[in-house]
């Protein structure tokens, strides 16, 4: 099953996120809550890379995510960069520290897989946490914020404006997420869903199984450490906890809650999760009991997501 | 200096054994049904808060039998009603699953008893030490390693002589073959799941005399237990046991020696692990992968 | 189509509706006053859930303790003041921006106030500068925040670590000698906790006789005291905080350590003690403030007020929430304006009437450091002392003024927007 796109949803879909600032005021949401979406949107849906079209579970990706915050914190921080040179910083990083790790658990898989990513995701929030000179250890790295963009026709002013925030973000996850839909597309992109589906019988055809996951390792921890990076300038700030496993944890339940085979799935679940977990957390303590919840009911009754549901309720 | 190091090693070894204790429910768990249990630190969690309410009612003896027993209960309860239809699928729901449980098990654990830490109260006799010398070596201590030789002890016997024990040894080889000679794998598995989460309920209670009891005492336990699996090697008890050893070793000679990384320590050696021979001290080859 | 599987189809309306209401307006959160078109607000944004969650709880309760004597009191400017609540967790710094945003931008707050967690505090400065909103922080100790990370608009009521530092070395060094041992959460907090104690000590003549830097978190300190107890000294300085404090002290007990050295540290509150069984209740330590204390003024009102509030005796998180709210209407009082820049200049060396400072010692916000200067109580944790909560027996009052450094040595350098 090829990534699955329709047309008129695409547009629509991008409609909505052309407008988001302007209609998410309307219903009680915010321009930030906006941003945040579309950040953990296109982390949600560089996992789904490898989670859902390549069929290999990371449960490990907020380590890369992290790399890409701290690669561009601290490249605005102390190297003074501007905003483009410091997310590539951030993703220069991530990439390198996946391709290492890529190569050293690329032949497990399944459980044992699951297992190693936690437990490398839980080095890098360590080295964060210990590291204290330099990453700021557990009071994160602060002083310092994302500076207005320099075009030389013209600046945009990311920092004090939070709505050209906003689009800038959109660029980048526009950029990224067409990137990963032609990679899909190709030829790579088909031996991927091939691997997914069966891998021993992709390897008898002639498919580099091992090199394959690896590289989609790699990409799936490269877009995912943009947006890492992207959180990063949100906030102002970072800190350990962009490290640790609970938020791998949530981009996974993401990326199936919105519909792992599909390409927008993660994202629409990244919609509904960060929307959900803002709007119940301000009502109630509980509401980690109400975030969990979500999880059991995903696994038991929508395993196929929302796009599953809605695109099998479509066909019936 | 020789001696800061024979005591942290010895010291190492009881802090090691507890580790032990919660890694084996994990792994009995992991290895007969392929259920990464995330919520394990919860039902840890659960064993001591548990233990705390009862021991007012039925002492501290009664609530250290009692209290893994009720989590236990609650663990098969779960296992029958959320667990079982994913056994056989793709192991991401069952990881996801548990996550879930694991937060809800955090949320509970405070709405019922309170965000405030809570004071664990032990029997006067067990909470003094030996002797000067060896003041590290606590009454307390010493009646954990009681606690979990015993316990490991009985699980090694159940599974070695009892039918129960070879059928869940075997069903880890063959679960299919296991089906095909009329075992109910299904009870089999709800089974399993229910000892595995006593060790948990009961290195809870342990834990809850060790530390301090507040809701996120299951949290910080969960990650040393992982790694005590992936060091000690998947599918093998044996190796689990050993894994959790020599972390906590590991961790105590850290602490002698480079004292920041006594947490980072085990990752390291687990990443050693996985590159010199990534299928654990005595994991099997082929296993899940 | 229709008769497609039922189930199928009652799922998906279950889906359908389920997204309408994640569409769904949402509504604003906590409220805790009556709510009036004209209501001044007050943002708290403090964890609810997670480790501190016990603290910032009480930080919350005492808020909503001084908001309602405000508003019975009539209110700020003569409009009742709204308190409004969101859960920044206890460490995700990204969910304790987003909130702040959320307060500032979302509900309009004229106030902010948060974090218990010292990193979330400073990202939320962060915040509250680039918007400009008066914010308090009640107990985010980092010296950073009223330090090298001043703000002009951000003031804090909870002491920096070289105040107790400093308050408690000399009671250390007089009572029990002058070799010490460190055991030191390895972060900011702990860090200048202790480059703060070993200048006090050793300008009394102590001396370090070891150390370790510990992580957050830690559960066993076993192998810790062990090192400790092989060097030596007098004095074993706990100076970490939360669970690992509850941990530690419980081992050190168990150890028998205190039967041969000195436990002690410098901060202590109440919670982590409540968690420690009676035996390890012990220990030299500075706290930030004290419910008992015996004859003065006011102080015995505010804790029978706490207790009909919250069943126990106040803790000093609770005293931090409560100056907190209060100093948001003594502000605007004073400048006769919500603006923050009036608010803050009208902050400068602001002295706490004593029914709010509930302190032998004057309280008052240090001009350039908007650092509250109040009392520092040194003393024992005990068992049990006049009540079954009193766990805390105090031997030393010292003023916060003399405790506190130079400005020039906090490294605040303050500069107000034009």
């Amino acid at each position: 099953m090829s990534p699955t796109r329709l047309r008129p949803f695409d547009a629509a879909v991008l409609i909505l996120l052309l407008f988001m600032p302007f209609w998410m005021g309307a219903i009680g949401g915010y321009t930030e809550l906006a941003t945040r979406i579309v950040v953990m949107g296109l982390a949600a849906m560089s996992l789904n890379f490898l989670l859902g079209f390549t069929g290999v579970l990371s449960f490990g990706h907020a380590a890369y995510f992290g790399l890409g915050a701290y690669g561009a914190a601290m490249g605005i921080k102390y190297l003074g960069l501007g905003t483009i040179p410091a997310v590539a910083l951030g993703v220069a990083v991530a990439t390198l520290a996946a391709m290492a790790i890529g190569a050293l658990i690329v032949r497990r898989r399944g459980v044992y897989f699951a297992m190693v990513t936690i437990a490398f995701g839980q080095v890098f929030y360590f080295l964060a946490f210990r590291w204290n000179a330099v990453t700021g250890g557990d009071d994160g790295l602060s002083g310092w914020h994302r500076l207005p963009i320099n075009f030389g026709f013209a600046t945009l002013d990311i920092f004090g404006n939070d709505k050209a925030f906003y689009y800038f973000a959109l660029v980048v996850f526009a950029v990224c997420v067409a990137a990963m839909a032609v990679l899909l597309n190709s030829p790579f992109g088909r031996s991927l869903t091939a691997i997914r589906e069966n891998e021993r019988r992709a390897r008898f055809l002639g498919v580099p199984v091992e090199f394959h996951i690896w590289l989609s390792f790699v990409i799936s921890c490269l877009f995912v450490s943009v947006a890492g990076a992207l959180y990063a300038l949100l906030n102002n700030f970072t800190d350990p906890r962009a490290l640790r496993f609970d938020l791998s944890g949530n981009l996974v339940i993401m990326a199936v809650l919105g519909g792992m085979r599909f390409f927008w799935g993660p994202l629409i679940g990244a919609a509904i999760f960060v929307a959900l977990q803002d709007y119940v957390s301000s009502h109630t303590e509980n509401w980690m009991s109400v975030i969990g919840l979500v999880f059991v009911l995903v696994v038991r009754f929508f395993p196929r997501g929302v796009l599953g549901m809605l695109r099998s309720g479509a066909k019936a | 200096m020789t001696q800061v190091v024979l005591f942290n090693v010895f010291n190492g070894l009881i802090v090691g054994a507890f580790y032990a204790l919660m890694a084996l429910g994990l792994s009995l768990i992991l290895n007969l049904s392929g259920v990464i249990n995330f919520a394990h630190g919860g039902f840890l969690a659960l064993g001591a808060y548990l233990a705390f309410t009862l021991i007012p009612y039925i002492g501290f003896w009664g609530a250290l039998i009692v209290a893994p027993l009720l989590t236990s209960a609650l663990g098969l309860v779960i296992e029958r009603l959320l667990i079982r239809p994913l056994y056989g699928g793709d192991p991401l729901y069952g990881l996801l699953l548990t996550f879930g449980l694991a937060y809800i098990f955090e949320d509970v654990t405070r709405f019922i008893w309170g965000a405030q830490s809570l004071p664990f109260q032990l029997p006067a006799w067990l909470t003094t030490s030996l002797s000067s010398q060896f003041f590290f070596i606590t009454g307390y201590r010493v009646f954990m390693i009681v606690i979990v030789v015993a316990a490991v002890g009985g699980l090694f016997a159940a599974l070695n002589y009892t039918r129960l024990g070879m059928r869940i040894r075997a069903g880890t080889r063959d679960l299919d073959t296991v089906s095909t000679l009329g075992v109910n794998v299904r009870v089999l598995r709800s089974l399993n799941f229910g000892i595995g989460i006593y060790m948990a309920g009961l290195a809870g209670v342990l834990a809850a005399g060790l530390l301090g009891l507040s809701p996120t005492i299951g949290a910080n336990l969960i990650m040393p237990s992982f790694v005590a699996i992936i060091v000690g090697g998947l599918g093998s008890l044996l190796g689990t046991l050993l894994g959790g050893l020599m972390i906590g070793v590991a961790s105590g000679l850290a602490a002698v020696y480079f004292p920041s990384a006594t947490e980072a320590v085990i990752y390291v050696m687990m990443g050693l692990v996985l590159l010199v021979r990534p299928r654990g001290l005595l994991g099997e080859e082929g296993r899940l992968h | 189509m229709a008769n497609a599987n039922p189930r199928l189809l009652n799922r998906r309306r279950l889906v359908k509706s389920g997204l309408a209401l994640a569409g769904a307006r949402f509504a604003g959160p906590f409220v805790i006053s009556t709510r009036a078109a004209e209501a001044v607000r007050i943002g708290l944004d403090n964890p609810l859930t997670g480790p501190l969650a016990s603290l910032g709880k009480n930080e919350l309760i005492g808020c909503q303790m001084a908001i309602d004597e405000i508003d019975a009191k009539g209110g700020v400017l003569g409009r009742p003041v709204e308190l409004v609540v969101e859960d920044s967790t206890s460490g995700d710094a990204g969910t304790a921006v987003m909130k702040a945003r959320k307060l500032i931008g979302g509900d309009r707050v004229d106030f902010l106030l948060g974090n218990t967690n010292s990193a979330l505090s400073l990202a939320m400065a962060e915040v509250s500068n680039e918007e400009r909103i008066l914010h308090i922080v009640p107990g985010g100790h980092t010296d950073a925040v009223t330090g090298a990370s001043c703000h002009w608009n951000v003031f804090r009521v909870c002491s920096t670590t070289q105040m107790e530092a400093n308050a408690v070395a000399d009671a250390l060094i007089k009572a029990y000698g002058k070799k010490f041992y460190y055991i030191t959460f390895d972060y900011a907090f702990g860090h200048t906790l202790e480059a703060g104690l070993i200048k006090a000590a050793t300008a009394l003549g102590g001396t370090r006789v070891g150390g370790d830097l510990v992580p957050l978190g830690t559960s066993d300190y076993s192998s810790y005291l062990i090192k400790a107890q092989a060097a030596n000294p007098d004095v074993i300085l706990f100076l970490i905080g939360g669970d690992d404090m509850t941990n530690a002290l419980k081992q050190a007990v168990q150890f028998g350590l205190d039967k041969k050295v000195r436990l002690a540290g410098a901060q202590q509150e109440l919670e982590p003690l409540e968690g420690l069984p009676p035996e390890a209740r012990i220990g030299t330590w500075v706290m930030e403030w004290y419910w008992n204390q015996p004859g003065a003024p006011h102080v015995a009102e505010f804790v029978e007020a706490v207790k009909k509030r919250a069943g126990r005796v106040p803790t000093a998180r609770n005293w931090f929430g409560y100056v907190s709210a209060w100093t948001c209407a003594l502000a605007a009082a004073k400048a006769n304006s919500l603006k923050a820049l009036d608010m803050a200049k009208a902050l400068q060396d602001f002295h706490l009437p004593p029914e709010i400072a509930l302190g032998p010692n004057p309280a008052f916000y240090r001009a350039g450091q908007n650092q509250l200067l109040a009392s520092l109580f040194v003393g024992e944790a005990q068992a049990e002392g006049s009540a079954p909560d009193d766990l805390f027996k105090v031997t030393k009052v010292v003023d916060g003024a003399k405790a506190a450094g130079t400005l020039e040595e906090s490294g605040c350098k303050m500069t107000w927007p034009t």
